[in-house]
């Protein structure tokens, strides 16, 4: 089943010994790269648990201005865009080449799907006035909702920021997957990608249900 | 491996501003860092020695009230976040940890350079920010002081937020250096006590620089569209600005002070000729101090509202960082006890570290009990208790390490008489600028204020003209440093007599740093064993 187009080779860099060495390396520094994002998104979960223990009742409410509906399709997208990845990341260990490109255009496109989902829901907010407390203008039963969607927008618009950033990754390994780099010697980049995509959507799975399911 | 000053090293490898510019070399890097914290630490000086001036009287002398505010948060700020943060690791560090460790680069020599020019585009935000208007919150932007002033807010917190990302990838770069990159024979315990101890502070710049970031990105997020968080006008609250920001600030400490004790360690073998008192109780202290950091923030919001519980256990956890402090202090104490010291001016470096960081640690046990900092809090005695740990340590551990490694970073000998002096001069200044501090926050004089009584002028004048020492101590330093590179006397491979691996490759290194990879045998200041 392998593809019979010419890979390039991956040369070692000079400072390391050998290929596992130079992987191992790259693995750890990414390990540690994820471990700083999610102390990077620590400082919204915590803002998070203190004004929900402040105001309670802007966070009930809050909740129930989101559309959980919405929010249940873009955390189908991104489990589902996990998958891809994985399965992108397999493929090319396993010298099938154009399966794995398959995989990253299907990842790439969930991972779009969840941003239009995103600006429809954005929209939606900005038109009921439900922004944070600059040009708030919603209305609702507690004086704190401001607070909510200041919360709110600060939070899911990293984890946009984060998704955005994913999609140029992923368009930049189907570039060079399509060049053929990526064989069963050398898928470095591809699996710190993957690492990373696995962190993007394990935050959205925090998100999820912290500020769509309180209500 | 004799010394050949007609051979190519990594300065004369390759000519031209375009191989210094895109240069994946670790110590070239190294050097461009070094130029570039001695830029921002210059102009850090300049704004202490003005902001000095000021206070050489009580009333307006040169500057306006707001200008005065501007001036110590400038101080603040560029000494913080351009200079103290990056200065050992990123320029002695990024020099020097490789050849100690025996690796022929950083892991990610790439990412090295990156966070070179990520440095270097945050530090241009800063410098744009001082020239639209300044800041005058103090270099923590507290909230509300920071969400209501006019002043750059933004760009001065963008720029930090830049730096951070800086700091984020170099510490990133050295854990998987030191843990991937160790050769044959390197084991940990034979690792020079500079690597444990930058080993420590790459965790710390790992773990709480992100916190920074998201702080300081609320922080922007609430000046420009009022997410409410911080602000009490809208609901927010701002003493939960202090906890994020004091959460990375306090182990930021520990990323300015670990480092210095590295170069401790380094230079009091070196100098005595003799091996480290108590090795791994040297080297797990630095992991001690670093997993100790994450949990004292709150000693700085002891009079912030925080609840009575919360300061005891704060001020208790302070008190802990005192032990694996003081391990350290009296491990390289015993080390000197039958050495054969030799009194070159790094050592001096080391003398003076020893005497005043003791002076600022011992301070900061006085701080970290409550009722006495109930009376002592934002006093100028906070002043000279962190000026005594970050110059008094810090800076000074710099210059040492500084002294200890120049022949080997630049092959060129500078002028020991000139540097004993100028050594001498910013002991005597710096003792004369912060020891009065000491005296004067106990008297009551709160710190960060334009005016003051009468009382206290001639402390503030006495202050003042110790800044003056200094001031000229550090000017001889740039005139023989920089005069050494052109006139200097061409230094031998191992001018110190040192037993780590960088005194075992020519000066200055060459490209791949080993002409022959060194042999790891044993320990790494054996010098029993070298018949020293």
């Amino acid at each position: 089943m392998k593809d019979n187009i010419p890979v390039i080779e991956h040369h070692v860099a000079h400072h390391f010994d050998t290929a596992e060495q130079e992987f191992s390396a790259a693995k750890l520094g990414m390990w540690l790269f994820l471990a700083q994002e999610i102390l990077f998104f620590s400082g919204v979960f915590v803002a998070y648990v203190i004004f929900r223990y402040l105001y309670p009742d802007a966070f009930l409410e809050g909740g129930k201005h989101l559309s959980w509906q919405l929010g249940a399709l873009n955390t189908v997208f991104l489990i589902a865009s996990s998958f891809t990845m994985v399965m992108g990341v397999r493929s090319a260990q396993v010298n099938k080449r154009k399966a794995s490109i398959n995989y990253l255009i299907a990842t790439f496109m969930f991972a779009l799907g969840f941003m239009c989902v995103k600006a429809i829901e954005y929209s939606q907010k900005i038109e009921h006035g439900y922004l944070p407390a600059r040009w708030f203008f919603g209305e609702g039963a507690s004086d704190k909702l401001h607070i909510f969607f200041g919360v709110y927008f600060a939070a899911t618009g990293l984890h946009g920021l984060h998704v955005l950033v994913g999609m140029g990754l992923i368009a930049w390994l189907i570039y060079r997957s399509i060049k053929g780099e990526f064989h069963s010697e050398y898928y470095t980049p591809l699996e710190m990608v993957g690492l990373y995509w696995h962190l993007v959507d394990l935050v959205w799975i925090f998100l999820f249900p912290l500020l769509y399911l309180v209500g | 491996m004799a010394h050949a000053p007609s051979g190519t090293n990594y300065l004369n490898a390759t000519k031209g501003w375009k191989s210094w510019l895109f240069t994946l070399d670790h110590k070239r890097i190294g050097i461009m860092y070094l130029l570039s914290v001695c830029i921002a630490f210059g102009l850090g000086g300049i704004f202490a020695l003005l902001l000095r001036l000021e206070l050489l009287h009580p009333g307006q002398m040169l500057f306006t009230a707001k200008q005065y505010n501007q001036l110590f948060t400038l101080h603040g700020a560029v000494m913080v976040f351009l200079f103290i943060i990056p200065s050992i690791p990123a320029s002695l560090g990024n020099f020097i940890l490789p050849i100690q460790l025996g690796a022929k680069d950083v892991a990610f020599p790439r990412l090295n350079l990156a966070s070179l020019y990520i440095y270097i585009f945050g530090a241009s935000f800063c410098l744009y920010s001082i020239f639209s208007g300044a800041v005058d919150t103090g270099w923590t932007f507290y909230t509300p002081y920071s969400t209501a002033t006019d002043t750059s807010v933004i760009s001065m917190t963008l720029g930090a937020f830049i730096l951070g990302f800086s700091s984020i990838l170099t510490g990133l770069n050295f854990i998987v250096t030191i843990h991937k990159l160790r050769p044959k024979g390197m084991t940990w315990f034979r690792m020079p006590l500079f690597l444990w101890a930058m080993y420590a502070t790459s965790v710390i710049q790992v773990l709480a620089t992100p916190v920074l970031a998201i702080t300081l990105l609320l922080l922007i997020l609430e000046k420009t569209i009022h997410v409410g968080i911080f602000n009490p006008a809208l609901g927010g609250d701002p003493v939960l600005f202090q906890h994020f920001f004091w959460f990375y600030s306090h182990p930021a400490v520990y990323i300015m002070i670990l480092p210095a004790m590295g170069i401790m360690s380094e230079l009091v073998t070196t100098f005595c000729k003799k091996n480290i008192f108590g090795y791994k109780y040297v080297a797990f202290s630095s992991i001690a101090i670093a997993i100790i950091s994450f949990l004292v923030w709150g000693h700085h919001l002891f009079v912030s509202g925080q609840s009575e519980y919360a300061s005891m256990l704060f001020s208790l956890l302070t008190f802990l960082v005192a032990i694996p402090s003081a391990i350290k202090v009296f491990n390289w104490l015993v080390t000197m006890y039958k050495g054969s010291i030799s009194f070159e001016a790094p050592f001096l470096y080391f003398l003076s570290f020893m005497f005043l960081f003791s002076i600022g640690g011992f301070t900061g046990i006085f701080l970290g009990t409550l009722s006495i900092d109930v009376h002592l809090h934002d006093t100028y005695f906070v002043v000279a208790h962190f000026h005594y740990v970050m110059m008094g340590g810090t800076v000074i551990a710099f210059l040492g390490g500084l002294h200890y490694w120049w022949p080997k970073m630049f092959g060129k000998m500078y002028s020991e008489f000139w540097a004993r002096i100028s050594c001498l001069l910013i002991f005597i200044g710096f003792n004369a600028v912060f020891f009065t501090q000491f005296i004067l926050g106990a008297k009551g004089m709160p710190r960060r204020y334009y005016n003051y009584l009468d009382q206290f002028q001639p402390l503030h004048a006495f202050s003042t003209y110790g800044t003056w020492v200094l001031g000229t101590g550090f000017l001889i330093m740039a005139v023989y440093l920089i005069h050494s590179l052109r006139k200097g006397a061409p230094a031998p491979d191992n001018p110190w007599g040192g037993l780590t691996l960088e005194w075992k490759t020519t000066s200055p290194p060459p490209v791949e740093n080993f002409l022959v990879t060194p042999e790891i045998t044993h320990d790494p200041y054996d010098y029993e064993r070298a018949g020293l």
